[in-house]
């Protein structure tokens, strides 16, 4: 295994490969409660050159290779279960092109969603990206990779409706490009070329992805966000309709928690607007508050709690400080919007059945098309009794996803051998030719995914 | 039971009715005044009842000390006209039950200043205006076991206000505190008005903020400079309840040099920040109080007002950033305060 470890110096250089157990430790778990495994050597590349000369290496070696970027899915999905290189992806973190016009940026896959954020609003502040609720540190390439969602979900989809080309190095060492790149042109269009996307929702079992060219949407100068509340989770579907039948929000997220006792019991439901002046401020405003939801308003059952700007980038992790020792994971769900009250209901006895302070959230994607709904379970990271008590919930949670006609976002281990039980078994067939055919080794994540 | 001390004798024979035809939100004659708050008193409906916008003033223009205004959100409770939906109530009503453990109890013997719910303002009472005087409610997590209640005058539940306010009462007692300065001055309302109003005891001797940065004030006196700013003040709705210590707003502007702006809305005349009338349940409220919000800043910007100056928390909140973008500065008291003397606020923005 030495001469793994001397191979992986020689490709990145020093410093940048370890073997070193203080560091190999940090790579062994992620902040769920997934229990931790040690990968054998850490080896962060900086170029897509590098990563095609490790692939080759760990095939030839038969070694293991889990890809990282954030490390923040909570879900084990960067554990490397049976050992391995763990591969860092952070630096990787050139923004190498932003198109105005077009409205795009190319991206390195190790680039943050913070320092994207924070690019555009120094450079082009006439543009922003979809930033999903978790910490900044979470790579944009991390997310797109899990069909995570953002702040622009509603009306535009995920995150992952919004690449328009990837390069991608294949388990066997070679570089792909997809999309209007991948013909000499632009990295503007996804389309029209014959569609190959086996790299999203993979979880970094089909390939590492280098390059991302993301699309981008306009940024208005005024941003900010208005709540509603009501007490009756079933009009949050109806208010979803009607919030995106207006055409005018850039987000729509309903939240209920027991902590604090302010949103106990309650649906809050928080949705961003956009105007490049007041006038456009107050037309959006009159349209959503007056129009669409005055009706709850007058009768009683709905109230506007009003509209500050600028934009807090909402972080589930936050829920984590409600309860001593700050760990939390949750299940993600992509839902039909109608489920939410079911969803809230169901979510609350699993919680109250194990003594958590339940947390639930429902985010609007596209025109209420779907939702993500997630299920958020704080446990005391010194206490394992708590852990224990919130990988059932999780469980539990993950067949309550099913039931209810859903699907698992991001699915840790549990909940993948749940869903391929419930896979077509043509489409099984299909993903473990596709496994086969590009990973001939089985060398990439695994654990994750396993179809053979 | 606590029970509101209102007298009907004193509005039968009340010359004026200034409750009702002094209310800015509603337009009513003398006679209609007589007959709307008579019915209110004998638990009947009333147009007042579902149009009052919960500002206080009321209770400041009784010319006899009736508590009008509290005998409206009484009714409004009796009577289930809510003035807001009711998932805000519900809301409003979870926002005071503390989740976080006992507060520590430190035996003070003497005065106090108590923070109530804002307990994370605490750079607002800092400098040499402060330095000595013990505080209470400093935790964030336990700030609920000080909150004064008074907040749901605004949601017409008085009920909650009756049982939960003496145990904040006893908790404050606990501290051993002779004279409590109370850093909002609902909490001081709460004290000196309502509470003699349904008959609650109170067992320490509140303290308006603004005597006491006053009395201060005058204690530092050679070290004040004149800060020489137009400003403006933004009354909340709770000085309505101790208007007798409103004049140490003019005091203490004319202490520390700063050009109090001669406003339409001011005093007994100021204008609501339109926190609460923005969410009630009555059509048109979000577009009732943008106009209202409107009406201030514009009167404020009208008379040369450089800065607007606050003494609630949610006034501030609401009306800030409004503030701010028609180019003046927001700022509390406190920190006009720390100026005059020559210190840098750490809220000075």
């Amino acid at each position: 295994m030495n001469s793994v470890y001397e191979s992986l110096v020689k490709i990145v250089g020093p410093g940048h490969a370890s073997n070193q157990p203080e560091e190999l430790f940090i790579y062994s778990y992620d902040l769920g409660t997934t229990e931790p495994h040690r990968p054998d050597y850490v080896v962060s590349p900086r170029t897509t050159a590098e990563i095609q000369e490790i692939l080759k290496l760990a095939n030839k070696e038969r070694v293991p290779v889990v890809p990282l970027g954030g490390g923040m899915s909570l879900a084990g999905l960067a554990v490397p279960f049976k050992g391995g290189i763990a591969l860092d992806m952070k630096r990787m973190d050139s923004i190498l092109e932003v198109s105005e016009t077009a409205r795009y940026a190319l991206v390195e896959s190790g680039v943050s969603q913070g320092q994207l954020t924070a690019y555009l609003e120094r450079h082009h502040p006439t543009l922003t990206h979809s930033e999903p609720g978790a910490p900044p540190a979470a790579t944009i390439a991390g997310n797109v990779a899990i069909h995570g969602q953002g702040d622009l979900a509603s009306p535009y989809g995920f995150n992952s409706d919004m690449i328009n080309g990837l390069e991608v190095v294949l388990p066997t060492g070679e570089v792909c490009q997809f999309g209007s790149c991948s013909i000499g042109a632009s990295w503007f269009t996804q389309h029209p070329l014959p569609d190959v996307g086996l790299f999203l929702g993979w979880l970094g079992t089909t390939g590492v992805i280098t390059k991302i060219s993301l699309r981008l949407f306009p940024c208005k100068k005024i941003r900010g966000a208005g709540q509603f509340v009501v007490e009756d989770e079933e009009l949050v579907p109806e208010i979803m309709r009607k919030l995106t039948h207006t055409q005018m929000t850039e987000d729509i997220v309903a939240f209920s928690q027991a902590i604090p006792p302010i949103t106990s019991g309650l649906q809050t439901i928080t949705v961003n607007l956009a105007a490049d002046s007041e006038k456009e401020l107050e037309f959006k405003q009159e349209m959503v508050w007056d129009d669409a939801l005055g009706e709850y308003i007058h009768k009683g059952v709905g109230g506007f709690l009003g509209f500050t700007r600028g934009l807090e980038r909402p972080q589930i992790s936050k829920t984590s400080d409600w309860r001593k020792g700050g760990g939390f994971e949750y299940v993600g769900s992509i839902m039909p919007v109608e489920r939410y009250p079911e969803c809230y209901r169901r979510g609350r006895e699993i919680s109250e059945k194990h003594e958590i302070p339940y947390t639930v959230l429902g985010r609007c994607i596209g025109a209420a098309h779907s939702m993500m709904f997630s299920w958020t379970y704080a446990f005391n990271r010194a206490d394992p009794e708590t852990i224990r008590h919130s990988r059932e919930a999780l469980h539990e949670t993950d067949h309550l996803v099913l039931e209810l006609g859903g699907t698992i976002w991001k699915p840790g281990l549990y909940g993948q051998e749940l869903v391929k039980e419930r896979l077509d078994p043509n489409t099984l067939n299909l993903m473990k030719k596709v496994k086969q055919l590009l990973d001939p080794n089985g060398i990439m994540n695994p654990g994750n995914w396993e179809v053979g | 039971m606590y029970e509101l001390k209102f007298d009907e004798r004193q509005c039968l024979s009340c010359a004026t009715q200034d409750c009702l035809t002094k209310c800015q939100y509603m337009n009513i004659d003398r006679d209609t005044a007589k007959r709307e708050i008579l019915k209110i008193a004998h638990g009947e409906d009333s147009f007042v009842l579902h149009d009052c916008v919960t500002c206080y003033a009321c209770e400041e223009y009784c010319p006899v000390n009736n508590h009008p205004f509290y005998l409206i959100v009484e009714q409004q409770e009796k009577l289930n006209i809510p003035p807001l939906p009711q998932p805000i109530i519900r809301r409003g009503i979870n926002t005071g039950v503390p989740f976080r453990g006992e507060p520590e109890i430190v035996n003070i013997n003497g005065r106090a200043l108590n923070m109530g719910v804002f307990s994370d303002l605490l750079h607002l009472i800092q400098g040499k205006l402060f330095t000595g005087l013990p505080v209470i409610s400093t935790d964030p997590r336990k700030m609920f076991h000080y909150f004064c209640q008074l907040m749901y005058l605004h949601y017409a539940r008085t009920s909650v206000i009756k049982e939960r306010l003496p145990k904040i009462i006893e908790t404050i007692r606990k501290h051993n505190i002779t004279d409590l300065i109370c850093f909002h001055d609902e909490c001081y309302g709460t004290y000196t008005s309502y509470c003699p109003s349904v008959g609650m005891d109170v067992p320490f001797k509140p303290v308006h903020l603004f005597e006491y940065l006053y009395n201060r004030l005058n204690e530092l006196k050679g070290e004040i400079k004149p800060v020489n700013l137009k400003v403006a003040y933004q009354r909340p709705c709770s000085a309505r309840l101790c208007p007798d210590k409103h004049h140490f707003v003019q005091d203490i502007f004319d202490l520390i040099g700063a050009d109090h702006v001669k406003r339409e809305y001011v005093d007994g005349n100021a204008l609501c920040c339109g926190g609460t009338i923005r969410g009630q349940r009555r059509e048109g409220s979000r577009k009732r109080a943008a106009d209202v919000q409107r009406r201030n800043i514009e009167d404020m910007k009208k008379a040369g007002a450089e800065v607007c100056i606050f003494n609630c928390p949610a006034c501030y909140t609401t009306m800030g950033e409004m503030v701010a973008q028609n180019g003046m500065k927001p700022m509390f008291m406190s920190d006009l305060c720390r100026l005059a003397i020559g210190e840098k606020p750490a809220g000075w923005r």
